[in-house]
């Protein structure tokens, strides 16, 4: 029951976004991927969700080969997945947003609709309740008549949560879900997935907030230029040189440069 | 700004005048000034309207003219909303049904009419208007429709009711032939491929002698038949009766664009029509929300076809006759125009629509070769003022009007 990429590459044209990737995400924990901008921690995830097909290696997970198979297909499997920059269905309802996420588990074709068979009808409230119940999970179902693009930022993050959980995957892959969240939101953004985990979830976070990726992570790999340079408890990371020099030490320098 | 707009003005005149005046103007050798000159001072004058609205729109004057006309009809609105919903529905379809007695043939061979294309408008928006992808040559599932039934009645005598589902059957194949190799295109690409395609099948059907008697047009298919109580003789017997009359024939054709719009409707509100949207929004991210957008995208070509292709079966029926010329491009865009017009994603809307540009021009008949032309000028005026609709979708409205939302929660805030 684990995701794991061997050797995988990816390149776009002249440019290798990622090299010779090794990676094994057991069950039942909170793995994070960190990197400095442009490192190829997206990449990862558009290779895992069928976006892009690796240029080398193959993905496995759970006995199935996932190299190739379409998106939906791979979503179906169990593995679900948030934006880094949000894309919500802007102009559906929050509800709407999260029932669309159920689509992969429910079964009403065009003829049941047609003839609105009780089947149908029951399916359809059961999509609604179970919905509702996601949404109240993630504490936003005071917006749910809302329109998906008129939430607040925060909030549009926790909608994109909730739609991904409601294709009810084993694996969560979140793009860095706390960007643009305040301190308080990203509090409660932390609580959130490590319920989320005790309820058996694995999760799979790309984030850039050092103090999320440290609080709740059980394992944390690092990407440079495509490559991993490291991986280990969030203690082992903090103190590996290769990763100072690489990622922490450049931000310095960076920050340094602008003040 | 009034000066970039005039502007403008002056140079689509320019281009206006150097595209019309030979392009209308020469007929064979000879130049017909007057024929060069009313169209483009028509093309002109639509233009000069449009211009003055444009300026208008910025000025408050205009601001505060929608407000207060967005303030009556809201107030209208809220009249007619007094009525509870089955009242007011039961009333429209009393109406409704009273129509062919209060009415001519005439007018109720332009209700037939206006109620075919209500059936093909609806279809069209299963594709346009929920799942979002363009079709330009929607109409040729109508030809299929018609000629479906029109070769299985003369060829075979298969009565109506049994050749409707071959033309279910055949339409929704075809929707499939020309959804399949659109799937993975977009934009332009796909306007061009469904216009194409609407022209292959009426060359095919024009050119196929053999089996359609090409320009020509197929004659002489029997009337759709009903079986209806009788009671005549005192006791109860059945009675086959063949829809000759039109009163008869709007009756049929009236229930049949009733069960689209419930159909339409039910779709609307599916998981599938949830889906459809969710790809018209943002094709990636539904796919990877575990969406199967190369399927929903078949399906709404074919179920969009399925419609036409029905309707197409009663027209032919209808008239007992049909060839190839009445499903020019020109229909197509007449179906286009009827859904945007009137409110993509809109039920009601696309039934206006279709009264208003199915009926209207029939009551103008005398300026008939001026029809493309008013519709081009209804088209123009209706995008710059209100490109959502006349009774817009609430989800379309706000898509087209995200900036000013916007921009008036900031003023709010
Ligand atoms: N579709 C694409 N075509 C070409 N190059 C791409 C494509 N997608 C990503 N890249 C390139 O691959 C590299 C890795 O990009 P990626 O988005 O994975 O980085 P990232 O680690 O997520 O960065 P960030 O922290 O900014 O989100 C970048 O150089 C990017 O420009
Ligand atoms: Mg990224």
């Amino acid at each position: 029951m684990s995701l794991r990429l061997e050797k995988v590459s990816m390149q776009f044209g002249g440019l290798v976004a990622l090299r010779d990737l090794d990676l094994e995400i057991p069950e039942g924990v909170i793995i994070s991927l960190i990197g400095p901008n442009g490192a190829g921690k997206t990449t990862v995830f558009n290779l895992i969700t069928g976006v892009y097909r690796p240029t080398e290696g193959t993905i496995h997970y759970n006995g199935h080969r996932l190299n190739g198979l379409p998106p939906h297909k791979i979503i179906a499997l169990g593995i679900a997945r948030t934006f880094q920059n949000i894309r919500l269905f802007k102009n559906m309802t929050a509800l709407e947003n999260v029932q669309v996420g159920m689509h992969c588990r429910t079964q009403s074709g065009a003829i049941r609709a047609l003839f609105k068979t009780r089947f149908e009808r029951a399916e359809e409230q059961r999509i609604r309740k179970r919905a509702q119940e996601i949404l109240q999970e993630l504490g936003i179902d005071r917006y749910q008549d809302e329109y998906a693009g008129n939430l607040p930022y925060g909030e549009q993050r926790r909608l994109e949560i909730a739609r991904a959980l409601a294709t009810d995957p084993k694996i969560l892959l979140l793009d860095e879900p706390a960007a643009g969240m305040n301190p308080k939101e990203t509090e409660d953004l932390m609580q959130l997935i490590l319920s989320l985990r005790n309820k058996g979830l694995t999760i799979f976070l790309v984030e850039h907030d050092m103090k999320v990726v440290m609080g709740i992570s059980d394992r944390i790999a690092v990407l440079d230029h495509g490559q991993k340079i490291a991986e280990g408890p969030p203690r082992a990371i903090q103190q590996d040189e290769r990763v100072i020099e690489a990622y922490l030490g450049r931000r310095h320098t960076t920050t340094g440069s602008i003040s | 700004m009034v000066r970039r707009e005039i502007q403008r003005f002056c140079i689509y005149t320019l281009f206006l005048t150097i595209l019309v005046l030979p392009m209308v103007g020469m007929r064979g050798p000879e130049f017909e000034a007057r024929r060069a000159f009313t169209v483009l001072s028509v093309l002109v004058g639509v233009l000069l309207l449009t211009t003055v609205f444009r300026l208008l729109r910025e000025t408050s004057f205009y601001r505060n003219l929608g407000q207060r006309i967005r303030q009556r009809r809201d107030r209208a609105l809220g009249k007619i909303q007094v009525l509870p919903r089955p009242v007011a529905l039961g009333s429209l379809f009393f109406l409704l049904a009273l129509f062919p007695f209060a009415a001519n043939n005439y007018v109720i061979d332009v209700a037939i009419t206006v109620l075919i294309y209500v059936t093909l408008g609806l279809g069209l928006n299963v594709v346009v208007g929920l799942a979002g992808l363009l079709d330009l040559g929607y109409i040729a599932f109508y030809a299929v429709g018609a000629y479906t039934y029109s070769l299985l009645n003369l060829h075979y005598g298969i009565p109506f009711w049994f050749a409707l589902p071959f033309g279910v059957v055949i339409g929704s194949l075809c929707g499939c032939i020309i959804g399949y190799p659109t799937l993975k295109m977009r934009g332009d690409y796909l306007a061009i491929v469904t216009l194409g395609f609407g022209e292959i099948i009426r060359l095919v059907l024009n050119n196929w002698d053999n089996l359609t008697k090409g320009p020509n047009g197929l004659l002489g298919m029997d009337k759709p038949k009903l079986i209806l109580p009788s009671f005549s003789d005192g006791g109860l017997s059945w009675t086959v009766v063949p829809l000759k009359s039109l009163p008869s024939l709007y009756f049929v054709i009236l229930a049949v664009a009733l069960l689209t719009v419930i159909a339409v409707h039910r779709l609307n509100n599916s998981r599938i029509g949830r889906a459809w949207i969710a790809i018209r929004e943002d094709e990636t991210a539904a796919e990877l929300t575990g969406i199967p957008t190369t399927l929903l995208k078949l399906l709404a070509y074919a179920l969009g076809a399925v419609f036409a292709a029905v309707a197409g079966a009663f027209f032919a029926a209808k008239l007992s006759y049909t060839n190839p010329n009445f499903f020019v491009f020109l229909e197509s865009c007449v179906v286009l125009s009827i859904v945007v017009l009137g409110g993509m994603g809109s039920i009601p809307g696309i039934i206006l629509g279709a009264l208003a540009l199915i009926a209207i021009p029939e009551l103008f008949r005398e300026l008939a070769s001026y029809r493309m032309l008013a519709f081009g000028g209804a088209m123009t005026v209706m995008m710059v003022l209100k490109p959502e609709g006349f009774i817009p979708a609430t989800r379309r409205k706000r898509e087209l009007h995200e900036e000013e939302l916007e921009s008036e929660e900031a003023a709010d805030e």
